[in-house]
């Protein structure tokens, strides 16, 4: 049920853009709506991550994945559990760049009806490193469209990416993978029973906007031949802001940009403000440091205690009666 | 007939039938089965007077109606509200899922029982959806479409059920690409029943104990000092030894804190026999405290505010008795507290020494603000600088395995120090399966105040994964004991080895180096500190004593 209203969502949308490109609404749907899902998404995710930045960490939480910093000839796990910032910073960058917790999955079965075993099992870890890394190639690519002159580091990226030279225009890797790893975590998601179970609209419906964003591109690029200068043209006009909507944009694009625009409008209201927040994560980014060097809570406020005069007051003559050594004597009765 | 409280009323073939696969149903439409042996009794109304919680009644799981106070939605949301502005762990825990699933079949309760609100992920969706609808802008606009649900009386009993069948190991959090740790989310929702006057009285108890007289089993002053001297006296049959008990003593060097569950259940009170021939054989200054009896605190299944308050005795009982520094002993989610919380909370420890071994010398930098430090850190340092006399063989007859502890593993990495004293004083040593071990391993089942009888089926499921990895080492090497440095471990594994590894007993370390260290002037030790008789021990002994008689009568 979730998974069809969210593609009904996504090709709805698509249709809308499509239209819109077809009815002439070329400046609605190539510069204001663009223009209106680009500010959304800065002010959405700015917003966002000012509102977790400015919630306080009152504890230090790190979850300790490997050997502490103790004794000195005890070999520390430095990235695992990191002490210093430094290494926290080695911590975080595998998580954010490699995915490092992902790596660590495994998939429980149960053997002979009785014995519990835990396989190894990278796919989520593949899927989810194929599709972040190409989208990220992807948007690096898309600089081109924005950029005159083009950056060297676009060019090349673009170069190293068409390396394989098949068909003309050149087939990008990142596109293939993109379009696969995309593929395999909604195949994923649809075929372990579990994750189906807890998939709800928000999780389908990015996955097939991607998925949406993705083909459209690739036909444009190899099919429909989208007159890219025009397009260029047009996406250039808004950072320079003087709007113009030349001829001749296919429809298609329209749909694909429509598409684009709406995941940036809505990523800072969904799931997909993880981009942001794991590097927010107190888990993750703070040292295991706590026993040499004291956090200090900013809201921490006194709480009533049971003080030890209050403990000896109601224990005395039992304290005594053992002979535990107590502060005041026992009244002379 | 056995009652649903005792391991035997479960048929291990009943229990294996697991299903990990979800019901028909959407999770928000399935409401829990709360059957008897899942869940635990409601905590006392004189209990909540005792700490001074709101809303305290009397009251039952199986009831229809829980008397929620007047305007309990209000008082809910606005705690959530509360809390989202104070613990960035909850908001970003809130916000960033993207139930990958990672942690799915992570969960002991999971993986042992197959109710999917076992898994973490839909754990933390039980307040998520609450979170969605009434705190974010698409689950008011998009409501249910975007997974939101209205808070109703169903919503809390379901709260109650699953809040309570987590025991905040954070196995979870360790696979969590974000590092979600439903430990948090956990605590969380436990301090929002609490706004309610819903707590369990397996916590609640202690709880109450512990503030009134220091620790968790309401044990008072004489009681301690009796029981220490009956341990005394065990002590002095299996070793000829007479400890000393150093209690409430002002100027010692150290003070000792340990979990109260040392001083009652076996195997706990072997563990703590170790620690007293310890410190005689070391003889080093320091003392217990009647008033700080417990290091171990509910208060952290109960409410940051509960945890500060029970805390707070430790480091005003060190300041009371001009000690030098804190020595901790084998304890889980003490340690927790200890390592994550008792600076931020009740430091700082400014009126402390950095702690340094007066045996060795050694400093313990990592420890310098918090000036505490774990007994295997000591002890490791102790045995790397040969201050211990070992005669590893004494331990030959048992084939030992270890099991990390859920919060010193994931909430400190303590990892190689209980590993090099027991290989130090066992000779044969054998680890589980590395998905079952250190950072990935499993709970006992029964930590976070669910090692209750009451709760004995949800015991046992949760247990599973441990327990099937003990009875793999079992077969594989033989293995007949299982060594743990948590008292809640040494209270709940011995039901879980028993059920699921009959035939594997339970220990803490410093039982086994103190049944392997050699003390001065013992007697000829037949006996460990169980009083069991050590097999080969009497042989060899009186071989050696024969030995040493026939070359003295030769000299």
């Amino acid at each position: 049920m979730n998974i069809l209203v969210a593609l009904a969502a996504v090709a709805g949308l698509f249709l809308v853009g499509l239209l819109g490109g077809m009815s002439g609404l070329g400046w609605l749907f190539g510069i204001v709506i663009p223009s209106l899902a680009l500010l959304l998404f800065l002010g959405g995710l700015v917003t966002k991550v000012v509102g977790w930045a400015k919630v306080p960490v009152p504890f230090r939480i790190p979850t300790s994945c490997g050997q502490q910093k103790s004794l000195d000839w005890i070999p520390h796990a430095k990235l695992e559990n990191p002490h210093t910032p430094l290494q926290t910073v080695g911590r975080m960058a595998l998580e954010v760049l490699f995915f490092r917790s992902l790596l660590r999955n495994t998939k429980a079965e149960l053997v002979d009806g009785r014995r519990l075993v835990y396989r190894t099992d990278v796919a989520l870890w593949a899927g989810a490193v194929l599709m972040h890394w190409s989208f990220l190639i992807i948007l690096i690519r898309h600089l081109r469209f924005v950029t005159n002159p083009v950056p060297a580091f676009v060019t090349f990226v673009e170069s190293a990416d068409g390396f394989l030279e098949i068909g003309l225009p050149a087939v990008f890797v990142t596109t293939l993978t993109f379009l696969a790893g995309v593929s395999y975590l909604l195949f994923r998601r649809l075929r372990n029973t579990q994750v189906r179970y807890i998939s709800l609209v928000g999780d389908y419906f990015p996955l097939f906007l991607l998925l949406g964003i993705g083909l459209s591109g690739f036909w444009m690029r190899h099919f429909d031949k989208v007159d890219i200068a025009a397009v260029k043209e047009m996406m250039l006009s808004i950072f320079h802001f003087t709007p113009m909507v030349p001829e001749g944009i296919s429809p298609l694009f329209f749909g694909h940009l429509f598409l684009a625009s709406v995941l940036l409008a809505y990523l800072p209201f969904s799931k997909l403000t993880h981009l942001a927040g794991v590097f927010l994560s107190p888990t993750r980014n703070m040292a295991n440091n706590n026993r040499a060097v004291r956090h200090v809570n900013p809201w921490d406020y006194p709480v009533k205690v049971h003080t030890y005069d209050e403990y000896e007051d109601e224990l005395r003559e039992k304290m005594v009666g053992a002979g535990v050594p107590v502060e005041k004597p026992l009244e002379k009765e | 007939m056995s009652k649903f409280d005792e391991p035997d009323h479960y048929k291990q073939d009943e229990l294996l039938q697991i299903d990990w696969r979800p019901p028909g149903t959407s999770w928000m439409d399935t409401r829990p089965d709360m059957r008897p042996g899942t869940f635990i009794y409601p905590g006392k109304a004189k209990h909540l007077g005792t700490m001074g919680f709101p809303h305290a009644r009397e009251w039952a799981v199986t009831d229809v109606d829980w008397k929620l106070p007047e305007g309990w939605q209000k008082i809910v949301l606005d705690g959530m509200a509360e809390r989202l502005a104070r613990y960035r762990s909850f908001k970003i825990f809130m916000d960033t899922c993207v139930r990958c699933g990672a942690c799915s079949d992570k969960c002991h309760f999971f993986l042992g029982g197959g109710d999917p609100k076992n898994m973490p992920v839909l754990r933390a969706e039980l307040l998520r959806s609450i979170y969605r609808k009434d705190f974010t802008a698409m689950g008011k606009i998009f409501g249910s479409l975007a997974g939101g649900r209205a808070l109703t009386e169903d919503v809390i009993k379901e709260w109650f059920y699953y809040f309570y069948q987590c025991t905040e190991c954070r196995r979870c959090s360790v696979f969590c690409p974000y590092g979600i740790d439903t430990a948090e989310i956990t605590m969380m929702g436990r301090e929002l029943l609490g706004l309610l006057g819903l707590y369990v009285n397996w916590v609640l108890e202690p709880v109450a104990n512990c503030f009134r007289f220091g620790n968790h089993l309401a044990i008072q002053p004489h009681g301690l000092m009796d029981t220490l001297e009956f341990m005394a006296d065990d002590i002095e049959e299996a070793t000829g030894i007479r400890v000393d008990i150093p209690m409430n003593k002002k100027g010692a060097e150290i003070l000792f804190v340990t979990p109260s569950g040392d001083f009652v259940a076996d195997p706990g009170i072997y563990t703590c026999m170790g620690y007293m021939l310890l410190f005689h054989e070391l003889g080093i200054d320091y003392t217990w405290s009647t008033y700080a009896s417990d290091g171990g605190n509910f208060g952290l299944f109960t409410s940051h505010e509960t945890m500060k308050r029970l805390n707070a005795k430790i480091y005003a009982e060190a300041k009371r008795l001009g000690v030098k520094w804190i020595l901790g002993g084998e304890c889980g989610h003490m340690w927790r507290v200890l390592h994550q919380y008792m600076d931020t909370m009740n430091g700082p420890a400014d009126f402390l020494e950095i702690p340094r071994s007066p045996i060795t010398g050694t400093e313990f930098p990592h420890a310098r603000s918090t000036k505490m430090i774990h007994l295997m850190e000591f002890v490791a340092d102790l045995i790397r600088h040969d201050k211990l006399k070992l005669d590893k063989s004494r331990n030959d007859h048992i084939n030992v395995t270890f099991h990390d502890s859920c919060n010193p593993a994931r909430a400190m990495g303590i990892f190689e120090e209980p590993r090099y004293v027991i290989r130090s004083v066992c000779n044969h040593f054998h680890e589980m399966p590395e998905n079952t071990i250190r950072e990935q391993t499993f709970c006992c089942g029964g930590g976070a105040g669910l090692g209750t009888d009451e709760n004995m089926e949800m015991r046992l499921r949760g247990g599973l994964p441990r327990g099937s990895a003990v009875r793999h080492v079992q077969e594989k090497h033989g293995v007949n004991q299982l060594a743990a440095m948590c008292a809640i471990d040494r209270a709940t594994l011995v039901t879980v080895c028993d059920y699921w590894a009959p035939g594997v007993k339970v220990t803490g370390i410093t039982e086994l180096v103190a049944n392997a260290m050699i003390f001065t002037g013992q007697k000829k030790r037949t006996h460990d500190l169980r009083l069991e008789p050590i097999p080969g021990m009497e042989l060899d002994e009186s071989m050696g004593e024969d030995v040493e008689e026939g070359v003295a009568a030769h000299v």
